[in-house]
């Protein structure tokens, strides 16, 4: 690895209302490095890595590229230096295909007309130098979450990117996806690209960096190589303290059942078949989990079981009654609680200030309201306690939630879906985006919950969150449960379930 | 996460102060810097007609009354400043609610054109009453006829919610149809031979309501300024109140904005729309009531397709932000302007008024455009080096 960096920032300082996003932040990429970024959630990863790559201004700081410093106005002058950046939130448009998304801004023409041909020539070439299997011609809406997410990396490497941002790239992939991902990064990294990595999940920076910045509340904390990197150790730096890795939870003591699917049915938007007669049951005071690839009916049950969407056939009752065709605000009422898999789609309403969004669903209920009155005063005085309780940071009760960061997004979601002491409680992906203390705070509240005789269901793509919470383990394929596991289950054997070996073994 | 460290260090005073301008100010400059902009142009347009643009202003503001506020101003001139004045603020008073019922349906994420049909269901209801139903005293058959004149503009336009929220017709075109339905069924009833025409056979025009549905006057005589104000005014707190201190307000705005979050809120989407658009003509028929029963007491049938005061609605709400007292200024200042630039007000001296109302309609236009624009705006404010103050420039992709 050569000495003199590629890039250097320094003292980077970004204030937002209210927020030092940045405190004086330092970092130096070398070529061909891998740089992980770590930190909490709102620790201002997300801020620095948009001022490198033109979207936010810094207050203070200067950003050297080879040694010269320079500007970096908007993410134009970004792409021009050679700064690509994937955004967590995929910017492509979804009624195009996948090379016209690539060359969009930078097409290649033949006269005045816009020579496709050539363009899908040169994604295909850039596909295969990098390892990047995705099919120019395929329309972005048709295709996985994965494979879009090649698409954005296809587009910045398209644009000449010798540095590549990458925020949180794995916290919408399957684990499967995410191993395919580590190759490409390091096919990139063979062909002298720099990358910077943002996560959360400790063994993927021990498995691919070769450097490590922890900031911690805007500032940096510590720059180490991966060589003598434990998590243990880089928990500690990014939280401050010790933080529990592994989830320590009595026997479950389940009670009666409160969740019973029977024979359930669900189609998905195309008409199609998504679950294909699935039965099982939930019991008070026990966390089942629900472990499968994306894709094989998680959400059309998901939302079945939440009323959002009405089954085609079979029978959901809550606590003994029929709520097959109740819609989401009887399910409310009924008290399922849902931790949806989408914060931004689904979670919350952005424009609405923190307090608004904790109020969602009480909103129409005293103390919240009262003959149709509204008493913000109360919903503000409940927001001030939750996240204070669930430690949002980076606002109060009247901030936007689009302003907060993306960790603290997902945790007011939470905080709003168990406090309302939920019967049953669907968790969705409860921990996407979360820091590793935010994590350990999630599933020990969780615990609790269970404990405190709730029946939770827990979906995730997460083997390792499926494994250390569920008390029984049910694997979804193709929209049929193929087997169910007890906790001990090992890693392996659930893997193959969840790719149907097991139904062809039966 | 269990020993919550609350980043106060991070916390600092010049971020504090910077948190109130965006919250308190923000959203105050752009509409501002819009209509300055628009203004700023408007005036190069009148350089390049051969006028002077600050005499012509000058001209304008004398014309629209507001210089009735400045306490030199006496004698005579205050005199006639008091008339302007009341023009202006009788025009202003359809404006609030019209512009108050878009901004209803725009805080649901619909966009209301159908404000002429609801004014004019309104405007035909309260008429109607007023002329054909009596034995009321004055307080009694002016609450029926302003009550008539809201049942009327929230059926119209409910009509259009319905077809929302059933068959998902867009608001859009079906307000738009709404709006001829009803502009010529208002021709068809006072047309010459009509049902409703007035007692003067030869006339295509209704009957006057008498003076006993009158809203009062309540200052000068030409037409006087009528206590229809006070209904505007009033309804702005009704706006206020109903957006942000019901239960109903809240789904409404949490529709406007995330529809797909609002149903995981248990939160109908189609009741929402229904309810927006119906509330909205409830507004914009309250409008065509205060109009009639406040100085225009009939209509002919020339009137249904001159006006424009419900259009005009909607660049109030544009302009004014959705927010009760943007659409307060907003609906001043579009009278003033409409007032200002009227062939009465201003002296042919000065400025051709036949250029002054192009003129009039060339600044509203340009209001729009930037307010539409705010981004555009924005850019140049950052040029101007005021980087950081007013609101976030670019949303930031969140994860
Ligand atoms: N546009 C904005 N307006 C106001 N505050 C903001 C804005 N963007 C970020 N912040 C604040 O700046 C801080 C840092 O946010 P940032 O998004 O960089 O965090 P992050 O490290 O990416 O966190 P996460 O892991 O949760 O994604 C947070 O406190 C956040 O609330
Ligand atoms: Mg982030």
């Amino acid at each position: 690895m050569p000495d003199t960096p590629l890039l250097e920032l320094r003292g980077i300082t970004k204030r937002f209302p209210g927020v030092l996003a940045n405190d004086h932040v330092d970092l130096e990429l070398v070529k061909g490095e891998v740089h992980a970024l770590l930190g909490e959630n709102g620790a201002g990863k997300s801020t620095l890595m948009n001022i490198l790559y033109g979207l936010y201004h810094p207050d203070e700081g200067e950003i050297r590229l080879n040694g010269k410093p320079v500007r970096i106005g908007s993410p134009r002058d970004a792409i021009d230096l050679g700064i690509g950046m994937v955004h967590q939130h995929f910017m492509l448009i979804p009624v195009m295909t996948v090379a016209e998304n690539i060359v969009l801004a930078v097409e290649p023409t033949s006269g005045p007309f816009l020579d496709l041909h050539a363009a899908e020539k040169r994604v295909q070439e850039l596909s295969t130098q990098f390892g990047l299997a995705v099919r120019p011609d395929a329309r972005v809406a048709s295709i996985s979450v994965g494979m879009q997410q090649r698409a954005e990396i296809l587009k910045a490497l398209y644009r000449g990117a010798e540095i590549l941002i990458l925020d949180e790239p794995t916290a919408v992939l399957t684990p499967q996806e995410a191993k395919e991902l580590f190759a490409i990064i390091r096919s990139l990294q063979a062909e002298g690209k720099s990358i910077i990595f943002i996560t959360h999940k400790l063994n993927e920076v021990l498995d691919i960096a070769d450097r490590i910045t922890v900031l911690r509340q805007g500032k940096q904390v510590d720059t180490v190589p991966r060589e003598g990197a434990t998590p243990e150790g880089l928990a500690r730096l990014m939280v401050g303290r010790d933080v529990v890795l592994r989830v320590e939870k009595p026997e479950a003591q389940p009670g009666d059942v409160l969740l019973d699917v029977d024979n359930l049915e669900v189609r998905d938007e195309r008409d199609l078949e998504a679950v294909r007669g699935v039965s099982f049951d939930v019991k008070a005071g026990e966390i089942v989990g629900i472990a499968g690839v994306d894709g094989n009916g998680q959400t059309e049950l998901i939302d079945a079981l939440t009323g959002l969407r009405r089954p085609s056939g079979g029978r959901i009752s809550v606590g003994g009654k029929d709520v097959t065709t109740a819609g989401a605000r009887e399910s409310l009422d009924l008290g399922v609680g849902h931790i949806p898999e989408d914060r931004q789609v689904r979670g919350l309403v952005l424009d609405f200030t923190l307090a608004e969004n904790l109020a969602l669903h009480d909103f129409r209920k005293k103390p919240d309201s009262r003959w149709g009155c509204l008493f913000p005063k109360r919903i503000v005085q409940r927001a001030v306690r939750l996240l204070k309780e669930f430690d949002v940071r980076g606002g109060g009760p009247q901030t936007r939630a689009a302003s907060l960061s993306g960790g603290n997004q997902q945790k007011v979601v939470v905080a709003r879906e168990v406090s309302r002491d939920p019967r049953v409680l669907i968790a969705a992906q409860p921990t996407r985006g979360l820091d590793v203390g935010a994590i350990e705070f999630v599933h020990r509240r969780l615990v609790t919950e269970r404990d405190e005789g709730r029946a939770i269901l827990l979906v995730s793509f997460e083997l390792e969150e499926i494994l250390s919470l569920s008390d029984r383990i049910l694997v979804l394929y193709e929209g049929r449960i193929v087997g169910e596991y007890p906790p001990g289950v090992s890693e392996e054997e659930l893997g193959i379930a969840m790719t149907g070996g097991r139904r062809q073994a039966a | 996460m269990t020993a919550p460290i609350q980043p106060e260090s991070s916390r600092d005073a010049t971020s504090d102060v910077t948190a109130w301008f965006s919250t308190r100010i923000g959203g105050v400059l752009v509409p501002l810097a819009a209509t300055v902009l628009a203004f700023l142009i408007g005036g190069l347009v009148v350089l390049i007609t051969g006028h002077n643009p600050v005499t012509a202003y000058r001209a304008i503001f004398e014309g629209t009354g507001l210089n009735w506020f400045f306490p030199w101003v006496g004698g005579e001139s205050r005199e006639a400043a008091a008339n302007d004045l009341q023009q202006t603020l009788i025009l202003m008073t359809p404006l609030v609610l019209t512009g108050i019922a878009v901004a209803f349906a725009f805080r649901c994420g619909l966009f209301n054109i159908g404000g002429q049909g609801q004014y004019w269901v309104g405007f035909i209801a309260a008429l109607y009453v007023g002329t054909h139903l009596d034995g009321f005293s004055r307080p009694v058959h002016l609450l029926v006829a302003i009550l008539a004149s809201i049942v009327a503009g929230s059926i119209w336009g409910g009509i259009a919610g319905i077809l929302k929220a059933t068959v998902g017709a867009h608001e859009v075109i079906t307000t738009i149809m709404l709006n001829w339905i009803a502009i010529f069924g208002g021709m068809y009833l006072f047309e010459i031979g009509g049902p409703l025409q007035g007692p003067q056979p030869s006339i295509p025009r209704s009957a006057e309501i008498p003076d006993s549905v009158e809203l009062w006057p309540i200052w000068g005589s030409l037409p006087s300024l009528h206590a229809g104000i006070f209904i505007a005014l009033f309804a702005l707190v009704v706006y206020y109140v109903l957006l942000n201190r019901t239960t109903l307000g809240y789904e409404v705005r949490a529709v406007g904005f995330n529809p797909e979050a609002a149903r995981y809120g248990g939160i109908s989407v189609a009741k929402n729309y229904f309810l927006a658009l119906a509330i909205s003509g409830a507004f914009a028929g309250l409008a065509g009531s205060v109009d009639v029963l406040g100085f225009k007491f009939a209509v002919s049938t020339g009137d249904f397709a001159t006006n424009f005061i419900p259009f005009t609605g909607i660049a109030v709400a544009l302009l004014g932000r959705n927010k009760p007292v943007g659409i307060l200024f907003a609906a001043l200042l579009f009278a003033a302007l409409e007032v200002g630039t009227s062939t009465r007000q201003l002296d042919p001296e000065v400025f051709e008024p036949a250029l002054a109302v192009d003129l009039a309609t060339m600044i509203q236009a340009l209001v729009i455009f930037f307010v539409g624009a705010d981004l555009l705006i924005l850019y140049l404010w950052r040029a101007r080096r005021f980087v950081g103050l007013g609101r976030r420039v670019q949303p930031e992709p969140r994860p």
